[in-house]
């Protein structure tokens, strides 16, 4: 079977063509560099994405703070994390990239921040 | 009158590129002005990943880009950060006037710099007949009001024009429970990058109508609903082709335009077409001494590209104050 794909790993968004055999993807082409190819393994076999959101905040200098996974979660899982995410709140200062949450849903990734908020 | 010598306007990524590369090639007096409370310009809002690529070789959100040159500015003495500071006239010589609460300070700048970003089209929304109800945002606006006020603007979206910054907002009104009925695109593909549409679309099976365009907005008091149709290649309604689709809030995404009124005011040769400076090297302007860079110059795609070239535009300030008698 030949699928094809967009590759949203960089701005260029090359046109992939992959071979698939047996759920796997046996070969791509279309890519300018590696990571299209790695994108369309991924993205065939088990899709991700970062998930990117704000928390609410209590006693801050900003509202919302943003928040993301450190790495792509299922895209199958985005619905159910951002419904986590919705219940949290932040009532204590933080850096960029500080952990809110660690192994995130126990999904081996972290939620953080990628603000500073006082 | 008060003399500085490099004098950047706009805290944003252009702002801040330039600041850091004069500093590097050896600017030692730096006023960066910004007219918010804090650094980070439009990157503050823009909390979806997708920044860094080319410069940091690591997918950032854009708060997390802006940091990493905040935390650098913020260490750097010869650098001082005037928030709160808003540009409001500009001459030729190089002498700027500026508002911040309780004060009103003019100074010339020896060079200057001006990283003022820019704003939303708008031009095509008089074009849409129908009311004025509530309920129509610039795309931008609708960022604004969700990632940093905590606002959902509405319910049930359109949104009218496929830029980067409305298919961003499809995927994060639908992130936050609203229901993205339609992206009405009037040109043959997606003015945004295509990866934008896989991932904010596609990702979301939001529907996207290219060719088509929204023929008038109803509702009284609120947004009730929209008329689309397709449309043919000069861009005329197909007869038959019309629709309705309901809904509380439309997004207007339809392109960005370089914000340069201070160096108008100034009197530097403006290309009207594109609201930019007549430039005949990258950030150059007529006036010497006096550089644009970041999307006051050009719209850029990604913020990469603004960095780059707005530390070029740093490095030329540098040279210039190096070369003064
Ligand atoms: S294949 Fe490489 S160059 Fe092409 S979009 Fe993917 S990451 Fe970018």
């Amino acid at each position: 079977m030949i699928k094809k794909l967009t590759c949203i790993a960089c701005p260029q968004g090359c046109p992939l063509i992959a071979e698939i055999g047996q759920g796997r993807v046996s070969k791509v082409s279309g890519n300018k560099c590696p990571k299209g190819e790695e994108y369309a393994k991924q993205e065939i076999e088990n899709p991700q994405r970062v998930l990117t959101s704000t928390i609410l905040t209590q006693g801050l200098a900003l509202k919302m703070a943003p928040v993301r996974t450190n790495k792509p979660i299922p895209k199958n899982k985005i619905l159910e994390a951002m419904s986590e995410i919705k219940k949290l709140r932040l009532n204590r200062p933080v850096k960029v990239d500080e952990v809110i949450i660690e192994n995130f849903m126990e999904l081996g990734v972290d939620l953080i921040t990628t603000r500073t908020v006082d | 009158m008060i003399s500085r010598d490099l004098v950047i306007v706009g805290g944003g990524p252009a702002g801040l590129a330039a600041a850091l590369a004069a500093y590097e090639n050896g600017v030692k007096d730096i006023l960066l002005l910004e007219r918010d409370q804090y650094l980070g310009g439009i990157l503050n809002q823009c909390i979806h990943p997708g920044f860094g690529l080319q410069y940091f070789k690591a997918e950032l959100t854009g708060p997390q880009y802006a940091e990493r040159f905040i935390q650098k500015i913020n260490h750097i003495k010869e650098i001082e950060v005037s928030l709160k500071s808003l540009v409001v006239h500009l001459t030729k010589e190089k002498a700027l006037t500026y508002i911040k609460p309780g004060a009103m300070q003019t100074l010339t700048a020896k060079a200057l710099i001006m990283g003022t970003g820019c704003r939303e089209r708008t031009r095509e929304m008089i074009q849409i007949p129908g009311t004025r109800p509530a309920g129509i945002f610039p795309a931008g606006l609708a960022q604004k009001l969700i990632n940093i006020e905590g606002l959902l603007p509405g319910r049930e979206v359109v949104i009218i024009g496929s830029g980067d910054i409305g298919l961003i907002m499809a995927r994060r009104f639908t992130l936050e429970g609203a229901q993205v009925k339609a992206v009405i695109e009037i040109q043959k593909e997606s003015r945004g990058l295509i990866r934008n549409v896989v991932q904010c679309l596609d990702d979301f099976n939001l529907p996207l109508y290219l060719r088509h365009k929204i023929l008038k907005i109803h509702g009284k008091d609120r947004v009730e609903k929209v008329t689309v149709a397709e449309v043919d290649d000069k861009l005329q309604e197909i007869p038959g082709t019309r629709f309705e689709l309901a809904c509380d809030t439309v997004l207007i995404s339809v392109g960005l335009i370089p914000e340069n009124e201070l160096i108008e005011m100034a009197g530097v040769a403006m290309d009207e077409k594109t609201n930019s400076p007549e430039s005949s090297e990258l950030s150059t302007t007529s006036i010497p001494g006096l550089w644009v860079c970041g999307n006051a110059y050009k719209i850029y795609d990604v913020v990469d590209g603004v960095t780059r070239d707005s530390a070029q535009a740093g490095k030329l300030a540098a040279e210039y104050l190096r070369n003064l008698p």
